[in-house]
């Protein structure tokens, strides 16, 4: 580097500066550059890619330590204590020695950090040293070099199936569409490939690219941690401007697939990569409990400032008190008075009653933490079989809310029900096609399917796991293989056949093979099925690996077995390629209807009906070979989507192919239409709807189909879809939502299908402006939303659909179980409010007897009057006296609408107070931010710990909301997961999650915090009570040693041990009677009453503890140390004699620990004072155990004192145990009986208790699709008005649920 | 893999187990081993405290305690004790002068003595005590006021002191020694006994001086410095603590042995008391061979030279015989703890008796509650 002025030099770092700070980074090529100093590099101000996530550095790695741990206030109380007994006036123990305790702890501390960022270093080495191709000017070609070398500015290829180096803007691909595909499951972990395309036209795709004739300028934005949002353009040398979106960034850590290579400039590297910007650290959740126990460490301060107050004041008489200078008291060097001495007094009291505040109960509740989270983890009935998914615990400190939560919220979609989406009904211009036997296939597979599970857990025990806390399921590693695995992992939609056979509807069928070839609705309507989405088809090339995988871990014996085995190992292991699946087992229901049609079916059903026949029937008419199709995947971001293809190729409307410019679609005929895709509006949460713009290979007229939201799509509706159906429009419309409200009773999802023609002038206009909104940088999002809309009206209505989605196992029991242990559950949802109530009704959130009220307004004089009626009658309701012990409650169902404005601030309070009262709330058409603001309303509000439970991307913000978030790791990507608290794979876990993990992690940890309290005042106690014997002058009559090993050796095992493994009721209790979950609730165990009758606890023991010894050894000949040692032995066993009288039940583990700390006490205190002659100067330890334990007197002091002193807790337990009886007692002595007599017991207490919920049979769920279920039965939905009035509607009704069978 | 989850992970404090974890991980399943202790079903007893459970104890405690406290109480009444003031605070006390005129640089030794008549004979070996009440030798500051490892022998400390014994370390540039506070205060009042017999004579009682000390402290933990019998050359160059009379190795002139760091009266002192009203043992009067008792009742004369000030604190020193039992001098108060707990276990169990007749059946039956 050649030499440069200062001047210079100041002028680049502020350039530098500069260049960081501005919004908008221009970027040029390094090549130009390359082998230039590094003054004269452009981008030389931007990180490189080498990462370092360590914390600290070898040499600074004690004082950054240090530094980071004293930023915990009770390390601070410690150090400074133990400095302050370095100042000679006030110290209690020798200074060196005091240092101990804290340095214990910190060192272990310490330990811990560096072994975490020795860790990271480890990874971070790996990383940095991946191999990668960067272009190089001298070998004008790519060169292998490592991720550390990527510059800001470099040309990277990467080749298939390896990991991308840095945030790569995508140039070129070796696809001849220019298309590259990514998988960002290492991400976000979803794991459908998604499509990146190459910035257009700068670099002309020619089979190589050369990057040294690029010459553009790329100008991005700042860095940014936004995963699904980039901006940027590239200037080309003659000023032209490209616009690229998030579609042409290749993302660090996302692995290329499909393409064999791709070619992209560095925009980001290292720290400023999105992935690197998205990895902030474990969140710090504080628990309620936490929250209560530091108010009661502040209690414990004042305690502490109380006794020293005292000690000082006492020094002060005792010292007025002496006529004249003692020879006991020692002058020391300058004038002094009394209150002087007094007031160094205070100071030393405090170093010595220190340990009042617990020094090792924040670490020790780390600790219990840490196994409690190991318990949840490993609890095998929080085990996915399916996913291969333990529990997931991603905040460690929040494992005691799970006990105390009294408002769950739950999203419906993923959550509630298993979001695998099933075509089950369509309307098309009006028209309703009940596909019943595909509703009869359905009910049928049900069947198979618990076979099948059957089958699956006779497969031999996998080998044990090893002991290791991280549940993780993102795995880790770089091995290819891996993938496979974790495809396995992360279930993705489409896995069984049961969503990808769909069996048409004959009449349907009928319908289009007799539609003229050139139009008409069904046409139209299959073919925005199959186009109007993002789905991608896969070729099998990519599906080879995952192929030969699953095929190895089914071994083939006989043709049959193997179809069967691959079609078990489909549904069991949930793979992606389902549709690359072969084909059912049999078909249970020769469908005639289908038969007949066997000359117009599509390429997809011909072999199963074939099968079915035992006949190989092929369409001599069909072009390429079947297997083709057959080898078809669809890989949808939503698995609505995936749906709606499937659905649309056993119609044979197949999508054979998606670029980004073009919609291969294979027709009934035989033939392929290729449509040009013009543009895609994609799908956004405020729209509710998707719009795919496409030229029509024949008619070449630009189309318009749009899917979306029933409510979304009616409001657009426009001109008629034809000229002879001009009088039919309405009715259609009419009729259309007619049906879509008949699906909604039957709790199918609905999508309404619209169409529109763009004619020329339009679309010219409309795409100019839309070019304009995309190569915008400003307000981007913005303007793309309004070019949407703007071409997303006057839309023709085609159909709709009905889409099932099927409740989850067991929902209805966990249901009942979370409300019976007075949990109310809310589900917010964003479907409409009769899809909503239906499946409220199927999950037994709203019983048949319940009383509704459905609350829809729209504004906000109507939403106030409607609130206060409501509130009114509600309350009159629950004050009647008839009402009392009936079971009718009430239930909420509140529209989105409804609910934003009843979440406004003046109204918050009434809505909250009508909520409080309802027995469970349904809110539909919520928003996501409409969560969220539910769940913050209801915290603050009612002061309560609330728990949000989602899968999807929609319900992170409700889960970061909520005390306690949870993710479901479902169909729907990771988002929700990686937000949460917990993680779990099924909606049914939360059950034993909250009833038993979550009743058994609080007990444990209130009591282990109260019983800390108790410990160390009690001990601590024992010191101050000797001050009253010895001139207030701060002596310590134990040796100080012990009194460190007392607290961090013989007495801490215990608790921790006790915090983990304490068992108050065996599961099956808990599950079996959810009421026992109320004792967490509210205050539940740890409250200002037990907190304080502990610490009164301790001060009486800790007289006891000093007082028998100092009677029984007064005006003896005793010394100090030798006086101290009963005292300790005393109160080690007063301790631990307490806490067995808290320990509920007695395992193995707590016999070892509770007789081994004991032992410890003796063999370590027999040890030290044998060896320890002149080491410990003041205390003279040597011999003195040993002559105590040769003292019968010693043994006789123990034994009363610890009698006395444990006596009145005693008697306590015993007297509330037998007197009183509690929920918990009964539970507890039910508990003790045998299992089968047990289950006898709770069942007839719980039919005593009129619960009665045991014994009843359950809904059919999902309700039997065998039957029409019909459609008037279900009270006028006040939504219908709602669509024509602007008035608001209320209705309070009670009725009686139909049944479904 | 990719970096930003991993590295997140890491942040999170736990760890995949990086590569190696990937590739186990694709061939083993997640499952939780289904083991008792990881599914927290380990075999547990569940004791639940009732009336009906506990009342057993209760009575047992009551049973084993009652007795324990007879044997207790009268053991301590066996023991016989004889206490005697000579403080002189009060001016009919023969050492009122002696008391009075005392401080601790007087140069001449005052001497009294007390009359006082044993009314029963002692039978056993009677221990002689002095004590002291309101000298708090437990001060925090004052039990720090010593070198451990100067009493130990250590040549270096002898003449170096810790710190501690500040301000009584150096006396005239000299190391004291033994230095320190507690030393300094050593107890320096001679007590004689005399048996006055029916004629009048005095006839002074034997007394044994060794073996009033801890065994381990005599050998183990205090020792003279140097290997030399020769104490004087052993401590050359150290100077005495500032109160005494003599120097260290002067302590006894009759017992050339009892000298130095190892004089058993300095031994005793240097053993801090607990409460600051505390006895010190002083002498042993062995018992004689045959059925004469040690300390046969009738007059007795103490004779003391008084050396040691202790109403600059408001203190009394006494003198004390007692015989002792295996449970030490006497105390009545462990026996009536042992009663009075027996008795109240037995009460409380004849209480949770009734109760256990009037609630239990309940529980014992796993009634169903409604």
């Amino acid at each position: 580097m050649t030499w440069r002025s200062p001047l210079a030099l100041v002028r680049d770092a502020l350039r530098g500066q500069r260049a960081r700070r501005s919004d908008l980074r221009s970027l040029e090529s390094n090549l130009p550059y390359e082998g230039l100093g590094k003054a004269r590099q452009p981008n030389r101000h931007f990180p490189g890619n080498a990462i370092k996530t360590t914390k600290y550095t070898p040499l600074f790695f004690i004082p950054m330590n240090l530094f980071e741990q004293l930023h915990r206030w009770a390390n601070v109380y410690f150090v400074g204590l133990a400095f302050l007994n370095f100042v000679p006036v006030v110290n209690a123990f020798q200074p060196a020695v005091a240092l101990i305790p804290i340095c214990i702890i910190m060192s272990l501390t310490a330990l811990k950090d560096a072994w975490e960022d020795f860790r990271r270093y480890q990874s971070d080495r790996k990383l940095n040293n991946m191999p990668c191709f960067i272009y190089g000017r001298k070998e004008k070609q790519f060169v292998e070099r490592r991720w550390k070398d990527v510059r800001v500015g470099d040309f990277v290829k990467v080749v298939c199936n390896e990991t991308i180096p840095a945030d790569l803007l995508l140039l070129h691909t070796s696809d001849p569409d220019c298309v590259c595909h990514i998988e960002t499951a290492n991400l976000d972990g979803e794991t459908n490939l998604k499509q990146r395309r190459a910035v257009p036209h700068v670099c002309i795709s020619d089979p190589e690219l050369d990057p040294e004739s690029f010459g553009s300028v790329v100008v991005c934005e700042k860095p940014n941690n936004n995963l699904n949002h980039f901006k940027c353009y590239v200037e080309k040398p003659n000023k032209e401007r490209v616009g690229a979106g998030i579609e042409s960034l290749l993302l660090r850590g996302c692995t290329v697939r499909n393409t064999d290579h791709a070619v992209g400039f560095v925009v980001y590297a290292g720290h400023e990569t999105k992935s690197m910007l998205n990895n902030n650290g474990a969140r710090y959740k504080r628990s309620k409990l936490e929250r209560k126990l530091n108010t009661d460490v502040i209690f414990c301060v004042i305690l502490l400032v109380a006794m020293c107050l005292v000690g000082a004041v006492g020094h002060y008489l005792w010292l007025l008190s002496l006529p004249a200078a003692p020879p006991y008291l020692i002058p020391q060097g300058g004038p002094e008075s009394p209150s002087l001495t007094s007031f160094y007094m205070f100071f030393t009291m405090i170093i010595l009653l220190q340990i009042l505040i617990p020094i090792s109960l924040y670490i020790s509740i780390e600790l219990v933490k840490i196994g409690q989270v190991f318990f949840i983890t490993n609890d095998i009935d929080l085990y996915d079989e399916e996913t291969d998914n333990r529990m997931q615990c991603k905040a460690l400190n929040i494992t005691e809310d799970l006990g105390q939560i009294e408002y769950i919220f739950s999203d419906k979609t993923g959550t509630l029900t298993e979001n695998k989406m099933v075509f089950r009904r369509c309307s098309i211009g009006g028209n309703e096609y009940p596909h019943q036997e595909n509703a009869i296939r359905l009910a049928v597979f049900d069947e198979e399917e618990s076979e099948e599970e059957v089958i699956f857990n006779q497969r031999t025990p996998p080998p044990p796991a090893g002991w290791s806390l991280d549940a993780e399921e993102t795995s880790s590693g770089y091995a290819q293989h891996q993938r496979c695995s974790k495809r396995q992992g992360s279930g993705a939609a489409f896995s069984s056949p049961l969503e990808t056979e769909v069996i048409p509807d004959r009449k349907l069928l009928q319908q289009i093979s007799g539609a003229p070839s050139g139009g008409g609705p069904y046409l139209d309507f299959f073919l925005a099925l199959a186009i109007c989405n993002t789905v991608m088809v896969s070729m099998a090339t990519t599906q080879r690996q995952r192929v030969r995988r699953l095929s190895q871990a089914c071994p083939t014996k006989s043709p049959l077995d193997s179809l069967s085995n691959l079609l078990k190992g489909a549904g069991s292991i949930k793979n992606v390629f389902t549709s690359c699946r072969h084909k059912p087992k049999r078909r249970t229901h020769p469908d005639n209807a289908v038969i007949e049609e066997v000359q117009f079916s599509p390429h997809a059903n011909t072999e199963e009906i074939g099968n079915t026949k035992g006949v190989r029937a092929r369409s001599p008419r069909r072009g390429p070979p079947t297997a083709n199709l057959d080898n078809l995947c669809y890989e949808a971001e939503s698995p609505d989507e995936a749906a709606l293809v499937y659905a649309a190729k056993a119609y044979g409307f197949v999508l054979l192919a998606r670029t980004p410019d073009r919609v291969t679609v294979r027709l009934p005929s035989g033939e392929d239409l290729a449509f040009e895709v013009l543009d895609t509006l994609a799908f956004d949460y405020s729209r509710k709807r998707m719009s795919v713009l496409v030229r029509h290979p024949i008619t070449k007229e630009r189309v318009l189909y749009t899917k979306g939201a029933d409510y979304a799509i009616m409001e657009l509706l426009g001109t008629p879809y034809a000229e002879h159906l001009s009088g039919n429009q309405k009715a259609i419309a009419t009729d259309t939502q007619h049906h879509l409200n008949s699906y909604a009773k039957d709790g199918l999802r609905t999508l309404c299908i619209a169409k529109k023609v763009v004619s020329d002038s339009v679309y010219a206009s409309w795409s100019a402006n839309r070019q304009r909104a995309l190569a915008a940088i400003d307000d981007r999002d913005k303007l793309i939303m309004d070019t949407a809309m703007q071409l997303e009206t006057n839309l023709t209505l085609l159909g709709a659909t009905g889409i099932e989605d099927r409740l989850q196992d067991s929902v209805p029991d966990t249901v009942v179980a979370l409300r019976e242990a007075g949990i109310q559950v809310w589900v917010l949802t964003g479907d409409k409010p009769e899809t909503a109530v239906n499946i409220g009704y199927a999950c037994r959130l709203l019983e048949e007897e319940d009383l509704v009220i459905n609350m829809s307004c729209r504004n906000k004089v109507t939403c106030t009057s409607i609130l206060d009626c409501t509130l009114e009658e509600v309350r009159r309701y629950s004050s009647d006296p008839r009402n009392v012990d009936t079971t009718q409650a009430i239930s909420l169902v509140i529209d989105g609408h409804t609910l934003t404005t009843a979440l406004s601030p003046d109204l918050q309070d009434r809505f909250v107070d009508l909520a409080r009262r309802c027995r469970s709330v349904l809110c539909c058409r919520v928003t996501p931010l409409e969560k969220s603001r539910v769940v913050k309303v209801v915290k603050e509000k009612l002061g309560v710990t609330t728990l949000a439970v989602g899968d999807g991307a929609n319900d992170v913000n409700m889960i970061q909301a909520a005390d306690v978030g949870i993710g479901i790791s479902g169909q729907e990507g990771m988002q929700a997961v990686m937000a949460s608290d917990f993680a779990i794979s099924r909606f049914k876990h939360l059950k034993k999650l909250l009833l038993v993990h979550g009743h058994w992690c609080y007990t444990r940890l209130a009591n282990t915090i109260i019983y800390f309290f108790y410990k160390n005042v009690a001990y601590v106690n024992l010191l101050f009570w000797y001050q009253f014997y010895c001139g207030f002058s701060g002596t310590a009559m134990i040796d100080y040693w012990l009194m460190i090993f007392f607290n961090l050796f013989f007495t801490s095992t215990p608790p921790i041990m006790f915090g983990i493994m304490d068992k108050d009721l065996s599961a099956e209790m808990l599950l079996g009677v959810p009421e026992l979950y109320k004792t967490g609730q509210g205050e539940g165990v740890y409250n200002f009453t037990t907190f304080w009758v502990s610490v009164l606890d301790a001060f009486y023991q800790s007289l006891v503890c000093f007082f028998v010894p100092y009677l029984t050894y007064q005006d003896s000949d005793i010394d100090i140390f030798t006086f101290g040692t009963p005292l300790n032995t005393v109160s080690l066993f007063t301790i631990l004699l307490h806490l067995s009288i808290e320990i509920k039940s007695w395992t193995l583990v707590h016999w070892l620990i509770m007789v081994g700390s004991v032992a410890l006490y003796f063999i370590v205190t027999l040890i030290y004072s044998a060896t320890c002659v002149t080491c410990n100067p003041p205390s003279n330890p040597y011999w003195i155990f040993q002559s105590q334990m040769a003292d019968p007197m010693f043994y006789l002091v123990c034994i009363i004192t610890t009698v006395i002193a444990l006596l009145p807790r005693y008697v306590f337990h015993v007297l509330k145990n037998s007197i009183t009886s509690s929920a918990l007692m009964q539970a507890k002595h039910l508990d003790r009986l045998d299992p089968s007599s047990r289950d006898q017991w709770i069942k007839e207490w719980r039919s005593l208790r009129g619960g009665g919920q045991v014994g009843r049979p359950r809904l059919p769920t999902p309700p039997s699709p065998t039957l029409e279920t019909p459609v008037d039965v279900y009270p006028p939905s006040p939504t219908t008005s709602d669509v024509m009035g602007d008035d608001f509607t209320l209705n309070v009704f009670s009725k009686k649920r139909p049944s479904h069978t | 893999m990719m970096a930003s989850s991993y590295n997140a992970k890491e942040e999170d404090g736990h760890h995949s187990g990086a590569a190696t974890h990937g590739v186990v991980g694709a061939a083993k399943s997640k499952k939780p081993d289904n083991t008792a202790f990881k599914q927290q079903r380990l075999p547990a007893w569940q004791p639940i405290l009732t009336a009906g459970t506990v009342l057993p104890a209760f009575f047992v405690i009551g049973l084993i305690f009652i007795p324990i406290g007879i044997g207790l109480y009268v053991t301590s009444n066996n023991i016989k004790e004889f206490e005697i003031d000579y403080t002189g605070a009060d001016i009919n006390s023969p050492c009122y002068n002696c008391a009075q005129n005392l401080s601790w640089n007087s140069t001449s030794q005052c001497h009294c003595s007390l009359n006082f008549t044993l009314t029963q004979p002692f039978e056993s070996t009677v221990f002689m005590y002095y004590g002291l009440s309101n000298f708090y030798q437990n001060h925090r500051r004052y039990v720090k006021s010593r070198d451990d490892s100067q009493l130990n022998g250590d040549v270096s400390s002898l003449m170096d002191p810790n710190k501690e014994c500040e301000p009584y370390r150096k006396n005239d540039g000299l190391p004291i020694a033994p230095c320190g506070a507690i030393a300094n205060s050593l107890f320096n009042d001679t007590l004689t006994l005399y048996y006055i017999d029916s004629n009048g004579t005095k006839n002074p009682v034997s007394m044994v001086k060794k073996g009033i000390a801890w065994w381990t402290d005599k050998h183990v933990k205090f020792r003279n410095p140097g290997a030399n019998d020769n104490l004087t050359v052993a401590f050359q160059g150290t100077t005495k603590p500032i109160n005494w009379r003599n120097p260290v190795y002067e302590l006894d002139p009759s017992d050339p042995d009892n000298n130095g760091f190892i004089n058993e009266d300095l031994i005793v002192w240097m053993r801090t008391a607990a409460l600051p009203t505390f006895r010190k043992l002083y002498r042993i009067i062995q018992k004689k061979s045959g059925t004469t008792p040690t300390l046969s009742s009738g007059n007795y004369l103490l004779n003391i030279t008084y050396n040691y000030p202790v109403l600059s604190f408001a203190g009394h020193k006494r003198m004390i015989l007692s015989t002792i039992s295996w449970m030490g001098g006497k105390n009545p108060f462990l026996g009536i703890a042992y009663m009075t707990v027996g008795s109240i276990c037995f009460f409380l169990g004849v209480v949770l008796l009734i109760i256990h007749h009037k609630y239990d059946t309940r529980n014992t039956s796993a009634d169903i509650p409604n």
